[in-house]
């Protein structure tokens, strides 16, 4: 709780540095872009926080963006498939990848980053075989799709996707805080041993987190498609992965699986995209972007540890 | 006595050893001598101080108080390098090698030959002097040979030519047949009479008397962390040791209504709680195990570490699987083939490592005691909080949890407040069975009261319990009955009026059942 109430204070103190920068920053039209951001990759943080709260990670999240989202394109365009056809198979397309995923660490036994690190490649390199490496774009076409999955701004004016991250995150609250199966899923994390000693089926729920992970992937491919109205097979969902995993982290799921929660997911998200756009703000060279986002995880990573050891001493171990 | 002025100092010499961690004294004033080419060996039950004893030796524990003399000279062993340094050498129960590396890399390793000095290459050189002490202990493989491709045997050999090259002169060796087979055993006594003839000592641990018969010059018996006795080679006998490892007052601790023992008329007749039929754990198993747990009784689980009763344990709870037999409980044949089998038929199981396989240590108390009973707690797919927090509380006041509230981290609690709560998660299930392992290892004396007293009430309740333990005394004191097991097998049944230390120790230890 602590934990959360400092990541809070965090945003608070980053969003008001950001008020202060400049007109631009205040301005409605910037908040409406920072939403969207957040709204849009809070979509993947909330799969992979599930995943790794359970004790796993998930590094084939980019490439399974690009492979979904270059499916999502040639069905609807090439294929010709009717959207009610093409994003459900998109959608079964992540879920099965995920169960494949979850059925190779569990029942094969193979390490999630090894499983997860070969499917970056396996995905990555399947889109591009597909699209023949070719950009594969929507045009001018499916404007009723694209307005009601991102251009919308019919819900309170807010951002569409922020919309849906929101529905996603009270859905998730209920899933990981209040359900058995969000209950077996930090038993899990925190001791797998004793899960399985107290009956837990711990294969099917770590299944299931892999699933979740790659589902979510699959549906935010579909709205990211929507939003770029076209997709590059060679580097669409790029680091996308490393995105996710630095939202949940950040926001205080620990990798040693068990901890976090929904709304640590969503201001750790929050955290990721207002840092680059405050660094913008403030005049720092854009290139420096990336390492201004890895110096906050460290310093996040270091407060952690501090007050992890600060527990320890009190006698948690 | 000890220091009569004409006889030569020992080779090694400990005086008045001491040691205790937080609630145990594990040592009280120890002695133990050594002669050059002796082979000692120390027995005691389970606890008795031997292994801490030989890692203070080996320099892996200080001691508290006390003096180690050398050759007559005190010296300080504050680190495993400096034991080594005075020639004493641990081989360890779980073997201390790279098994990625060669023999000969594992026998020099942190302390290779260089070539070429800050080049910091390794001098070819290792490998004849590797086959000339692996040729020393009959070891017949290159040394090129990776460890992971030797057997337990050959590694414990690895082990010992690894010692023997750092020029030790005093070998401890803790249990080191443990895993071996038969073959490997003789091969192992046929070296320590070799090294013996060099002059080296051995410190020889080990729970099987028939070995120590075998290979012991003289027996040294720690009981409760102090000597308890001598045996010189012509007094060896399995009856005098046993007789030494036990041979104490039984505290009146246990108080056992006699009444609320399962009466003896219908105790024969109902239909067990459970029984284990043809039980097959291992493929060398010779004779399959078969026992019962009737209602309202406590069964006890003796034998020594290793004898296979944790095995029992988990394959009744179906982590372990079975090879053959079968389980009925209550009369019907169950299927154990996950722990969640086992629950769902009214099995389970506080494990013997309570931290690691009994609870989720960084979560709330609450959480611990539903984990088990979420199927119960189940509403449309959502936790009924109310319900578990009354569970939670329920269980609290009943095993008197001490803990301010159950929202705490399970983890900041005592070793017996965490057991309870392990006890907690599975009561609340009303289960038939309740299966304990080593139920109050680190758990200090009061909450053990309690615990023994929750036993009662819950076979009262017409509950059955089979309890697993190494300290005797609560074996004798809590059960109605005990088996004993030594090395896999189930050796005998004990009823109530034939229990005693000496009849367990005897059965445990591969003796005959004397009735």
């Amino acid at each position: 709780m602590k934990k959360l109430l400092g990541l809070a204070l965090f945003l608070l103190g980053l969003y008001c540095l950001l008020l202060l920068s400049d007109a631009n920053a205040r301005s409605p039209a910037n908040h409406f872009n920072l939403g969207r951001r957040i709204g849009l990759y809070g979509i993947l943080t909330l799969g992979a926080g599930c995943l790794i709260i359970s004790g796993g990670i998930d590094l084939s999240i980019g490439s399974v963006v690009g492979l979904c989202a270059t499916v999502t394109a040639m069905l609807l365009v090439d294929h010709r498939w009717s959207p009610w056809a093409a994003i459900p198979a998109v959608l079964a397309l992540g879920v099965a990848i995920g169960l494949v995923n979850g059925l190779l660490v569990t029942k094969l036994g193979v390490q999630a980053f090894v499983v997860t690190l070969c499917g970056l490649f396996i995905f990555r390199g399947a889109a591009r075989w597909l699209a023949n490496d070719s950009v594969k774009g929507l045009g001018g076409r499916f404007g009723a799709l694209k307005y009601a999955l991102y251009e919308s701004k019919d819900v309170l004016g807010l951002p569409m996707s922020l919309v849906i991250f929101l529905v996603l995150a009270a859905l998730f609250t209920v899933f990981l805080h209040l359900s058995v199966y969000g209950r077996y899923l930090y038993a899990i994390g925190g001791n797998e041993q004793a899960a399985r000693y107290a009956g837990v089926a711990t294969d099917r729920y770590k299944i299931l987190a892999y699933v979740l992970s790659s589902g979510l992937a699959a549906f935010f491919a579909v709205l990211f498609l929507m939003e770029q109205n076209s997709v590059q097979p060679t580097n669409t969902g790029n680091f996308f992965e490393l995105y996710a995993i630095a939202g949940a982290v950040l926001g205080g799921c620990s990798l040693r699986g068990g901890e976090g929660n929904v709304l640590g997911m969503l201001i750790g998200t929050a955290i990721l995209w207002i840092l680059p756009n405050l660094t913008r703000m403030w005049g720092v060279p854009s290139q420096l972007e990336y390492t201004v986002i890895g110096g906050a995880l460290l310093l996040g990573a270091l407060l952690d540890e501090r007050l992890r050891r600060r527990g320890e001493r009190r006698g948690v171990h | 006595m000890s220091s009569a002025p004409a006889a030569p100092p020992p080779l090694l010499h400990a005086v008045g050893i001491s040691k205790s961690f937080p609630g145990v004294h594990a040592l009280a004033d120890v002695q133990l001598r050594l002669a050059a080419g002796e082979v000692l060996c120390v027995v005691g039950e389970n606890g008795a101080g031997k292994s801490t004893l030989m890692k203070i030796l080996a320099g892996v524990q200080t001691a508290d108080a006390g003096e180690i003399r050398i050759d007559g000279q005190k010296v300080a062993i504050d680190g495993v390098d400096r034991a080594q340094r005075l020639g004493i050498t641990l081989i360890h129960q779980e073997l201390n090698l790279a098994p990625n590396l060669d023999v000969a890399a594992n026998l020099f390793l942190g302390r290779e030959p260089r070539w070429g000095g800050s080049l910091g290459l390794i001098d070819p050189r290792i490998y004849p002097d590797a086959e000339a002490c692996m040729r020393r202990l009959g070891l017949e493989c290159s040394p090129r040979t990776p460890v992971a491709r030797l057997s337990i045997g050959q590694r414990q050999l690895v082990e010992i030519a690894r010692a023997l090259s750092l020029r030790s002169r005093v070998l401890i060796m803790d249990e080191p047949t443990s895993s071996l087979t038969r073959r490997e055993t003789e091969r192992l006594f046929e070296v320590i009479r070799d090294l013996k003839r060099d002059g080296v000592s051995i410190l020889y641990i080990s729970h099987r008397l028939a070995e120590v018969r075998q290979v012991a010059d003289r027996v040294t018996v720690l009981r409760d962390g102090r000597n308890a006795g001598e045996l010189a080679a012509g007094e060896i006998s399995h009856s005098s040791i046993v007789r030494l490892m036990v041979g104490r007052e039984l505290k009146q601790f246990f108080h056992r209504p006699a009444e609320a023992a399962a009466p003896p008329g219908t105790a024969g007749t109902a239909v067990p709680v459970l029984a284990a039929n043809g039980l097959r754990l291992t493929s060398t198993q010779r004779r399959p195990i078969q026992f019962e747990v009737r209602r309202g009784e406590v069964v006890g689980l003796a034998g020594l570490m290793g004898a296979g009763r944790t095995e029992l344990a988990e394959a009744l709870f179906g982590v372990r699987p079975l090879l053959a037999g079968e389980v009925r409980l209550d009369g019907r044949a169950v299927r154990l083939r996950s722990p969640s089998d086992a629950i769902k038929a009214g099995i389970v199981l506080a494990p013997e490592d309570r931290r690691g396989q009994g609870l989720l240590l960084t979560q709330t108390i609450r959480r611990n005691i539903g984990l088990a009973s979420l199927d119960r707690l189940n509403l449309l797919g959502l936790v009924a909080r109310t319900r578990e927090r009354e569970l939670a509380q329920r269980m609290r006041r009943r095993l008197n949890i001490r803990t301010p509230n159950v929202e705490k981290p399970a983890g900041l609690l005592s070793g017996g407040n965490q057991q309870k709560v392990v006890l907690a998660k599975w009561l609340a299930r009303s289960p038939r069975l309740l299966i304990l392992d080593e139920p109050t290892r680190g758990v200090d004396v009061g909450a053990k009261a309690e615990i023994y007293r929750l036993l009662r009430e819950l076979t009262a309740e017409g509950m059955g319990v089979l309890m697993v333990s190494s300290d005797l005394e609560e074996i004798l004191g809590v059960s109605d009955r005990v088996l004993v097991m030594h090395q896999g097998e189930l050796v005998g049944e004990l009823p109530r009026e034939r229990m005693s230390e000496q009849a367990v120790m005897q059965l445990a230890t591969g003796g005959e059942d004397v009735p």
